[in-house]
């Protein structure tokens, strides 16, 4: 369960270019749920996944997941709670490290690291097994670099790398923005079925209304650093792309103009 | 070339390739430009100089030297890591505390070790040169020094600084203490560049505060030649590459130096260096740009 409450993060404070990013923002999702974010440039919704996931330090508020409360604490205490897949696909993989290697690094996540050997023989039926799933061929090429893979490829990598090892939550931050759209539809599948069969408590960020409605359990729109909209259930199962809109603009009292919601 | 200084060569690129080895995880593992090393090298030299003409047995000198050396690295690595001071500029703020340091370790300029024992004086035997002898015992330390790093950089804590360098804010996700991993990074690194320079002083009859000038070119021109002579991607490959551009750089400037023709002196060595890394690293962009289609 995540339970962030009453959120506050100013960048640039004081100064002409003061952006308040997140404004008082609560959001609680328990166990389980799959929770999609929307909202328009700016709306702070990559500020909310970093917040989250530690990259940013909040100003005030509390983000609990289960019972550990973690708005203080740096990154790499965290991991161990939070499971992240980056929206850059060369974020998330280690370029100079071959594929078992990055698999082997995110088993671990969490974990003390000591010397007992990164990649066991145990370990790599289990890594192939996994990466068969894709069906891109990549089971047979574990000791290759992962810089070698494609944008796609590594992506769909890093999805099955953030469910190796049990989180409190997933945040996938525009994970198939940079993908061309049959990559991108293919990625969003195997987030599906990782989530469903995982049973993932996930947050998952995207620019796309079609794709906000289309997957998970419930729909949050973000404006002005504060959740405006808050959809789940039998109201959300009917939602077409533009009664979503409508509620926007009524909840923002103007009309939307930023393309790229409508296009999605 | 003589056999003679064959094998001086043989034994002056062995003692660098632990250099090399050191600089490769700085520079190449951990993206850490780290010149603390010109610090080390000495510091290493002065601690098991100091050691063993106070009477120390030189196997635990030579083990004290790697552990200053260690410890110098850890404090470049606290002023980057803590005190967010930029990498190059806290490894240079380092390199000059370390020779004030270093002259105070051996309270004048040189300490001899003429007439003392060392590691190397120990382990002789009679019926073989010394001269022979010591490239020997050289060779079987660095290749031990190899074995171990190979292993331990396939541990779970090896590929954890590795990831730290090679994409930082992935390791801190997957749960890894970056800054940590940077700090005992650097104490690997500077520590057998310790043990380097405590061999090197053993080797050349005594420390001075000046052997540690252009440690780190010779390092990186080691590191460079190693992986333009056998290119690999592999870790036991690039440790390897690594010790024998270390032995085939020294090798070649053993050979300059002893060549009437050209007319190079010993005083040369630094600026012939510094044109071989500067060559070294120009290659690439004049094939680059060789390659480059031409525009109509």
């Amino acid at each position: 369960m995540l339970k962030a409450s009453n959120l506050n993060i100013t960048f640039n404070a004081g100064t002409p270019i003061e952006t308040r990013a997140l404004q008082g923002l609560s959001v609680t999702i328990p166990s389980g749920q799959f929770v999609t974010v929307i909202g328009t440039n700016g709306a702070g919704k990559s500020t909310l996944l970093n917040a989250v996931s530690g990259d940013l330090d909040v100003d005030s508020g509390s983000i609990l997941i289960d019972e550990t409360e973690v708005a203080n604490q740096p990154v790499w205490k965290r991991a161990g709670l939070v499971a992240r897949v980056f929206q850059d696909p060369m974020a998330g993989t280690c370029e100079d490290l071959t594929i078992e290697e990055n698999m082997a690094l995110a088993q671990q996540r969490g974990n003390r690291r000591g010397l007992s050997w990164a990649v066991k023989a145990s370990q790599r039926d289990y890594y192939q097994e996994q990466l068969a799933r894709l069906n891109l061929g990549l089971e047979n090429r574990l000791t290759d670099r992962i810089g070698l893979l494609s944008g796609g490829q590594r992506q769909a990598v890093s999805l099955l790398m953030a469910a190796l090892q049990p989180s409190r939550i997933l945040l996938l931050d525009e994970h198939t923005a940079a993908l061309d759209p049959r990559t991108a539809d293919f990625v969003l599948e195997l987030t599906n079925t990782l989530v469903t069969e995982k049973q993932l408590t996930t947050m998952m960020v995207t620019h796309s209304m079609r794709q906000a409605l289309d997957i998970g359990d419930r729909t949050l729109m973000l404006h002005q650093g504060k959740v405006v909209l808050d959809v789940a259930g039998e109201e959300r199962k009917g939602m077409q792309i533009t009664d979503l809109l409508a509620m926007f603009e009524q909840v923002r009292g103007e009309e939307v103009t930023d393309d790229a919601l409508l296009l999605g | 070339m003589s056999l003679f200084s064959l094998f001086g060569a043989l034994e002056i690129g062995l003692i660098f390739g632990l250099v090399a080895l050191g600089v490769f995880i700085s520079f190449r593992l951990l993206k850490f430009p780290d010149l603390t090393v010109d610090g080390s090298f000495p510091l290493g030299g002065a601690v098991g100089a100091v050691c063993i003409a106070g009477g120390m047995d030189p196997f635990l000198a030579t083990v004290l030297a790697m552990l200053a050396g260690a410890v110098a690295g850890v404090f470049t690595a606290l002023l980057n890591v803590h005190l967010k001071i930029m990498d190059l500029l806290a490894s240079i703020l380092m390199m000059i505390a370390l020779y004030s340091i270093n002259l105070r370790i051996m309270g004048r300029p040189n300490v001899p070790l003429i007439m003392e024992p060392t590691v190397f004086s120990i382990l002789e035997v009679s019926w073989i040169d010394d001269y022979v002898m010591r490239p020997l015992i050289l060779i079987v330390v660095v290749i031990l020094v190899k074995l171990l790093l190979d292993a331990y950089f396939a541990t779970q804590q090896g590929l954890s600084i590795r990831a730290t360098g090679s994409n930082p804010r992935m390791a801190r996700a997957q749960g890894v203490n970056t800054g940590g991993m940077i700090i005992l990074g650097m104490a690997i690194s500077n520590g057998l560049v310790g043990l380097a320079g405590a061999l090197f002083a053993q080797t050349q009859g005594g420390a001075d505060i000046s052997m540690g000038i252009g440690t780190i070119v010779i390092g990186l021109a080691a590191v460079i030649v190693g992986e333009s002579i056998l290119p690999a991607r592999k870790m036991y490959l690039l440790t390897l590459a690594v010790i024998l551009g270390a032995v085939v750089y020294r090798f070649f400037i053993a050979l300059a130096l002893n060549s009437d023709f050209i007319g190079l002196k010993a005083q040369d060595l630094n600026l012939v260096t510094a044109l071989l890394v500067v060559f070294a690293l120009v290659i690439p962009l004049i094939k680059k740009r060789l390659s480059r289609p031409k525009r109509l």
